[in-house]
């Protein structure tokens, strides 16, 4: 790719940062009196610093930042390689959940047996798991037509209750206080670099040159990239659209489980019933933001992950509460999607080339793309 | 006729119209006048600056120079909205209609006529459309839905929306690219009523001979320039072919005899089935010999495609037999069919033949990126598809700046050739072509046809499919027409008459019935 193409591609995702930054910003703005007394202008300057300061002003802060930016980037990959099949998968957190759900119970059933075996056969585990649960609304899709979005949705639901179920009932550990699962033990993922910097780090940073390579550099990616763009054209050249759904919607399902076992395994080392993060559904802005390219996805992750991780120094220095980064991540992802907006606003035309994941997204309610 | 100087104004003039795009000079200080009254054509190579032209007519393009008047007066065009309240109308050669809305919605759309604020004017809007559809001679149901008339229909709807809205020049492009001859001289009817009323009218076509026929005078562009004006008594075909293109052309490829070996495919009683499940190829049988060209001519929309998509793997068949070199290959799918040597132009290369949006060298692979030696495993071998592509872009001339350009930014032409070089590479037995040169002009049909002569002669079996009648009777062997799914009148191509063709085309081979009127589904 050269790089005035590479520079149109980053135009919109980087005028959307600036103008979610700059609606942040009114925002602080005005909601300042309730805080402070008054109206205080200088405040998004204030939080901003700190907010920057907490996600990379000191080694720990890096640390941080890369290790919440870990689920992020695999979930990105689990909805970004959805959109280069022309697949929207809004499953991504379903498929987290039931990968956290088989590592905690795999984890927790080896947890006093060897490391080198109890690690593997859990990730492994989270790998699969997530992986089926990717399968089922990719063959639901191949060989009903039943759409992708409709499916991972309820399958989301699904996978909530189905969690809830598993870590009150047959998973509870027992003797403890609340409703949980057993301790990983042996399974718990080493810790590399500073206080929490866990060895998914690495999974999910060896996950974007695999997924580049795949899609770029051999003829699996080839079909799945031609069947996201043409699966007319795909069914003429002898591909099975119908395989390479099932196939790239099973991958997808495979990263957000392995996402999944990093947060249970490198993290919180057991999973509590009422278990939520949002990891699935902010993978879908970080794929759009990172214009479902591995690469882009890398550091739109790294940038979601460093707000998440400032965002605490934020709230102790300025007093702009942790929620405020839901607001920058909404309006970044209304910006993406009103790409036209953007270019009115800053009189830009280009990047018109590598949208065809926003037009996955807006096809996905029409109901167009059946293979 | 002679142009005498005329003291009423041209309806339209533009002068010394340029636009520049990078790269590209695609109008170089044109000048184009159109009388009152007059029928004048436009003609000129995919990719030679009509369409630009064209669309800075129509607002959708700002000249960089140059200034357009109409009647006299300048008149700065800034959209299409813009052109249609100046009395300027175009008809695409893809129809702008909207196929599950009907014959009156389609018409009105965009300018509904009002009862009162929010109620629009129904009745009187059909009251309308049905006297000025009489004004032609024709019998129009305003309430029928457009995706149910047959395209000659769908033709007269687009003519109807223009006059309704009191154009005043009319563009026509390729206007008679989908229509029987029978069709076609109908049209010519109608366009010479119009210009009769005194509409101008800017006829844009690649059929020489029809140019000459309606045309009051001929501009030709080239590469973005006029080289010349014809009156149509002072020109004939070849000069104008030459013209266009900048050199000789041969109008007819010189197709020699033909030596057709064994049966290379044989099609036994098959019936297909279109995505709503109605059977629109009834019991077609047919044979393909090595080294022949079966042409099936017929209009577009009488099973063709279908029968198409089920002999190359694309489309399940419900009942028959398809043998290839004596093998049964009914129920293969594409990939399968293409390792025993099939190769398949379709119709639509923008939506099954080509990926867009991928770069050329992506599309010239599009079928074999598995095989060696563009792939070692599942990994890709750059290099040798990079070697495949710059070799075939210089083989079939693909004029492109690079091959790492998307397909998308390519002329229709140029793309047709991506996918010819595609298909017609290697040792084949059988070649499917379906429409291989619609919408295509002169030169690059010249050099498609050549290629087509080169297979026939390595010992191909060839299935022409076109709606073009023309290029039906100048390559084919033997011909055959598809009338409502069924395949008529096969015949030896030295027998066969342009008149005797047509007719079976547009009736089947029953007693002439011209043109069915416009109710029910004529298609």
């Amino acid at each position: 790719m050269n790089l005035r193409r590479t520079i149109s591609v980053l135009t919109i995702p980087t005028l959307a940062i600036v103008l979610a930054l700059i609606v942040g910003g009114a925002v602080m703005i005005l909601s300042s009196p309730l805080v402070n007394g008054s109206l205080d202008v200088t405040l998004p300057f204030v939080a901003y610093a700190a907010l920057a300061s907490g996600a990379f002003g000191s080694v720990d802060a890096l640390v941080q930042t890369v290790v919440s930016a870990t689920p992020l980037i695999l979930a990105g990959l689990a909805v970004g390689i959805g959109f280069k099949a022309g697949l929207f998968n809004i499953g991504a957190q379903g498929q987290f959940l039931i990968g956290a759900v088989a590592a905690a119970a795999v984890g927790a059933g080896l947890a006093h047996a060897s490391p080198f075996v109890a690690i593997p056969a859990a990730v492994l585990a989270a790998m699969i798991a997530g992986a089926i649960y990717g399968f089922i609304p990719g063959f639901l899709k191949a060989f009903t037509g039943a759409h992708e979005v409709v499916t991972t949705i309820m399958l989301n639901y699904v996978a909530i209750q189905f969690v809830a179920y598993l870590i009150t009932g047959p998973l509870r550990a027992a003797g403890a206080t609340f409703a949980r699962s057993p301790d990983v033990g042996a399974a718990s993922l080493p810790i590399l670099i500073g206080d929490n910097g866990h060895l998914g780090i690495i999974f999910a940073i060896a996950a974007v040159p695999l997924a580049w390579w795949l899609l770029y550099r051999t003829t699996l990616g080839f079909e799945v990239r031609t069947v996201g763009a043409n699966p007319d054209a795909a069914r003429y050249a002898g591909m099975s659209p119908k395989a390479v759904l099932i196939a790239t919607l099973s991958v997808c399902g495979l990263l957000a489980g392995l996402a999944g076992a990093g947060e249970i395994l490198g993290i919180s080392g057991y999973m509590p019933a009422g278990y939520s993060t949002n990891v699935g559904f902010d993978g879908i802005t970080v794929a759009l933001l990172g214009r479902a390219n591995p690469i882009g996805i890398l550091f739109s992750g790294l940038l979601l992950g460093a707000m998440r991780a400032g965002s605490n120094l934020m709230q102790i220095n300025a007093g702009v509460p942790v929620q405020m980064i839901d607001v920058l991540q909404g309006v970044i992802l209304f910006f993406l999607a009103a790409e036209l907006l953007v270019r009115a606003i800053f009189r830009v035309r280009a990047a018109k080339a590598e949208v065809a994941e926003l037009q996955t997204v807006s096809r996905s309610y029409g109901g167009q793309t059946t293979p | 006729m002679r142009i005498e100087p005329n003291p009423a104004p041209p309806s339209l003039e533009m002068r010394g119209i340029t636009k520049r795009y990078p790269g590209v000079l695609a109008n170089d200080h044109i000048d184009l006048d159109v009388r009152p009254g007059e029928i004048h054509a436009l003609l000129g190579e995919n990719g030679a600056g009509k369409t630009t032209l064209m669309n800075i007519l129509y607002g959708l393009a700002t000249p960089d120079e140059g200034e357009i008047l109409l009647d006299g007066t300048p008149a700065v065009i800034t959209s299409p909205s813009d052109a249609i309240a100046r009395g300027i109308s175009m008809v695409h050669q893809h129809f702008m209609l909207v196929p599950v809305l009907s014959v009156a919605d389609n018409i009105l759309l965009g300018d509904e006529p009002m009862s009162g604020p929010i109620l629009m004017d129904r009745h009187g809007a059909d009251a309308r459309i049905r006297e000025l559809a009489s004004f032609f001679g024709w019998e129009v149901d305003p309430s029928i839905r457009v995706g149910n008339l047959s395209v000659g229909w769908q033709q007269r709807v687009e003519i109807l929306k223009a006059v309704y809205r009191q154009a005043q020049i009319l563009v026509l492009d390729e206007p008679t690219a989908v229509l029987t001859p029978q069709e076609t001289k109908e049209i010519f009817g109608v366009l010479r009523r119009l210009t009769g009323e005194g509409y101008s009218i800017i006829f844009i076509s690649h059929k020489l001979y029809e140019v000459l026929e309606i045309a009051d005078r001929i501009t030709v562009i080239r590469r973005g320039k006029v080289v010349g004006q014809r009156l149509p008594a002072e020109t004939n075909e070849e000069d104008l072919a030459e013209l266009m293109v900048g050199r000789e052309v041969e109008l007819t490829v010189d197709r020699g005899e033909s030596h057709p070996g064994g049966p290379t495919l044989r099609v036994d009683g098959l019936c297909v089935k279109d995505d709503r499940g109605r059977q629109v190829v009834h019991d077609v049988s047919l044979e393909v010999r090595a080294g022949e060209i079966l042409g099936i001519a017929g209009v577009a929309g009488n099973g063709q495609d279908e029968l198409v998509e089920a002999l190359t793997g694309l489309r399940a068949s419900s009942a028959g037999r398809v043998t290839l070199d004596g093998r049964d290959v009914t129920r293969d799918r594409s990939r399968a069919l293409i390792k025993r040597g099939i190769a398949f132009v379709p119709a639509d290369r923008q939506r099954f033949g080509l990926v867009l949006s991928y770069p050329l060298s992506d599309n010239l692979v599009l079928t074999d990126y598995y095989r060696e030696p563009y792939a070692h495993g599942i990994v890709r071998d750059d290099a040798a598809i990079r070697r495949r592509a710059k070799e075939a872009v210089q083989q079939y001339d693909v004029r492109t700046p690079s091959i790492d350009v998307t397909a998308a930014t390519l002329s229709g032409g140029n793309q047709q050739k991506v996918v010819v070089a595609r298909e017609f590479d290697g040792t084949l037995r059988l070649l499917v072509l379906d429409q291989p040169t619609r919408g295509l002009d002169v030169g690059s049909i010249e050099f498609i046809h050549r290629q087509v002569i080169a297979k026939r002669n390595a010992g191909t079996a060839i299935l022409l499919v076109s709606a073009e009648l023309d290029e039906v009777m100048e390559l084919s062997d033997r011909i055959g027409v598809m009338y409502r799914g069924r395949l008529v009148g096969v015949m030896d191509a030295r027998d066969a008459t342009r008149e005797e063709v047509g007719l079976l085309m547009a009736t089947g081979g029953r007693e002439a019935a011209p043109i069915p009127p416009a109710t029910g589904d004529a298609a």
